[in-house]
């Protein structure tokens, strides 16, 4: 009963006073909006670097050559040719826990088509590499075992390369373009991928079997890489090391030696870029917190102003027959309501302005639900926190100093 | 002195009436930095119920600090106050508040309404702290206690839009409302015109006459004159305290004054 009047006299006073409550609110409402936001942005880039990072295939292994002394001279990786098909059909063979795996050289050159050329990298490989990089065939279809056996002079073209070589409208597949010269059959276009996170196009690539590369284009016998995919994500680090251990066993190398090979897994990548970013989130989140901390202080603030303004209302509710527990009471329940209606406020700024950088700056963001309830419920602490001080204060006026107060 | 109170209250008319104040030796002292200053000094009188008395007394006369104790709002040093049978001395903070909110009926100077809330938001203040009083309960004491003031058409007025004599009848209402034993008015009259202070004591008149108790503090002489009983303070103490032999009356005063005369004092 008592508590209900205290309750509408702390309404009256919120909405005789409406500047100073919006202003008190603005704090705690900005606040709350920009650690939402905030987190969203973070939780919002880290998921886009994850997900492009499992567009490149996350459980993607690449074992190269090593690089190797030779009578104290230490050999560019590049130019090793230790890596061979043998190893290739050993890993093929003896591997458990891979499920695709494709030899791969690369070669560039300038792919032409009548008038139009265009320089680019071409992959020789088997078709398990579009399972390895999780990439899709669009139109046409990709090479077969046979092809691959027989070096068939056929292709499959990324996105980038069908716009330069191609005028609009047109079906690249049964036409002839010719690379570094040699003709080659178009049998396929890949899905387009866009750019990768460090900016590469993924699309300006053309893929052929690694035999036609090997024999045709390079002349070369050896591999440059081998791709593989473990079978989930968490046993990429396991497959690695069956994968050391076989191509050790294989290149016969003694336990005192180093690898003449490397293998690389995306994992490495993977946490390299979450721990980047998860110092921006906390970065983010520190400047939220100040500006939640500021919006806190900007209710004591007004609390306290308040307080001396009403210095000889108070005197006269204490005259009245107001306790001291009843204005506290009362001041409590200002602080309460102004920061948790600030808090509510925020939420819903914080998730439209969410809303507005992913759709209008097409940022990614993902609102967590962690975010808004932390956010919330450290505004209303905050809130409250701050208000109490200032109606502990106005709780202990006495009430003749108070009725006096200029 | 106090046999001389004692003769003054045994020659009271109302003898036989029920005391709503008693005091007894009253004394109340502030430590001011290293100084001790004594503000009452020995206070003894009785009021009765249904008595008008005037306390007066110069600025420094102790009769602000007698009216604070009188309104519970203080404690004295030493000494017995007595408020409808009941010893206030060694009650607690809550307990005095409790006591202002069902006992006293408070009036100031400068009015002390709540700005921006309409005059029945105002009155009901008192009864917002008892929760003994229903919202229904409280708006009709409320609606009553301006209908004595005669203010029942501006209920929903707030005090920038009253006059200052009427922005003082809502005070009186608001010290009405909780059926007070005792009204005690501070300066009640000090910020108004001399035709509405004759107004406004006259309601105080006419409010003794339906049986309020009521203790007006002033330094107007001429304001005391239209209570029963006049206790003038000096220097904390009690240099005179006689009924008055000629009550004016405050409507008849109104009525001599000059028509639509404003003057300010």
């Amino acid at each position: 009963m008592k508590l209900f009047n205290l309750l509408k006299i702390a309404w009256k006073a919120i909405i005789l006073n409406k500047v100073r409550t919006f202003l008190t609110m603005l704090g705690i409402v900005i606040g709350v909006a920009s650690v939402i936001a905030m987190l969203a942005i973070g939780e919002g880039s880290s998921q886009s670097i994850k997900s492009q990072i499992a567009k490149m295939g996350s459980n993607m292994i690449t074992i190269r050559p090593g690089s190797e002394m030779r009578g104290g001279v230490r050999m560019d990786p590049g130019q090793m040719q230790t890596l061979t098909l043998k190893d290739f059909q050993n890993l093929k063979d003896n591997s458990t826990l891979l499920t695709y795996l494709t030899p791969m050289v690369e070669g560039s050159g300038q792919s032409i088509n009548g008038t139009n050329n265009w320089p680019t990298s071409i992959y020789g490989v088997l078709p398990d590499y579009l399972a390895v990089k999780s990439w899709e065939v669009k139109t046409g279809s990709i090479f077969t075992e046979a092809e691959v056996k027989a070096a068939a002079k056929v292709v499959v073209l990324g996105q980038t390369v069908v716009d330069n070589l191609f005028s609009e409208g047109v079906d690249p597949i049964g036409k002839v373009i010719r690379f570094n010269n040699i003709p080659m059959k178009v049998i396929g276009v890949l899905t387009k991928k866009g750019e990768n996170t460090f900016g590469q196009d993924q699309d300006n690539v053309i893929i052929a079997p690694y035999t036609t590369v090997q024999k045709r284009i390079l002349a070369i016998d050896y591999l440059h890489s081998i791709s593989a995919s473990a079978l989930s994500e968490e046993q990429a680090q396991d497959a690695v090391e069956e994968i050391t251990s076989i191509l050790r066993s294989s290149h016969q190398i003694g336990p005192n030696d180093e690898d003449d090979f490397n293998v690389f897994s995306m994992e490495e990548l993977v946490s390299m870029f979450s721990s980047t970013n998860d110092i921006l989130t906390i970065l983010l989140v520190a400047i939220a917190g100040i500006s939640l901390l500021v919006g806190g202080i900007g209710i004591m603030n007004i609390m306290y102003v308040s307080v001396k303004e009403r210095t000889r209302e108070i005197g006269l509710r204490m005259a009245v027959g107001g306790q001291g527990r009843d204005i506290l009471t009362q001041f409590l329940i200002e602080a309460v309501m102004i920061s948790i209606s600030g808090g509510l406020l925020g939420v819903l700024l914080g998730l439209a302005a969410s809303f507005f950088i992913e759709n209008i700056l097409s940022w990614p963001t993902v609102i967590t639900s962690y975010s808004v309830v932390i956010s919330f419920v450290v505004c209303a602490v905050t809130g409250i926190f701050f208000g109490w001080y200032p109606a502990k204060k106005a709780a202990a006026l006495d009430p003749i100093t108070a009725l006096r107060y200029e | 002195m106090e046999t001389f109170v004692e003769t003054k209250v045994k020659t009271n008319t109302r003898n036989m009436q029920k005391r709503i104040i008693e005091i007894e030796d009253l004394k109340r002292s502030f430590v001011m930095g290293n100084e001790v200053v004594h503000a009452l000094k020995g206070i003894s009188f009785d009021i009765k119920e249904g008595e008008f008395v005037t306390i007066m007394g110069s600025s420094g006369s102790g009769k602000s600090t007698m009216l604070n104790i009188l309104g519970c709002l203080d404690k004295p040093s030493a000494g017995d106050y007595g408020l409808d049978g009941m010893l206030t001395n060694e009650m607690s903070k809550n307990q005095l508040a409790k006591i202002r909110n069902h006992k006293i009926g408070f009036i100031f100077q400068s009015y002390n309404l709540l700005a921006r809330t309409t005059a029945l938001e105002n009155v009901e203040l008192p009864l917002m702290y008892n929760s003994s009083v229903s919202s229904t309960e409280r708006k009709e004491s409320a609606i009553s206690a301006l209908n004595k003031v005669g203010l029942q058409e501006r209920m929903y007025h707030t005090p920038a839009q009253l006059s200052g004599g009427q922005q003082q009848r809502v005070a009186i209402a608001r010290a009405l409302v909780n059926n007070p034993v005792v009204i005690l008015a501070d300066e009640a009259t000090g910020n108004l015109d001399t035709r509405t202070s004759y107004e406004i004591m006259a309601l105080f008149q006419d409010l003794n006459r339906q049986g309020k108790t009521i203790v007006f503090v002033t330094h107007e002489p001429d304001i005391a004159e239209f209570s029963q009983r006049t206790i003038v303070l000096k220097d904390g103490k009690i240099i005179k305290d006689a009924l008055n032999s000629n009550v004016k009356d405050a409507s008849e005063m109104l009525s001599l004054l000059p028509k639509e005369d404003h003057e300010t004092e």
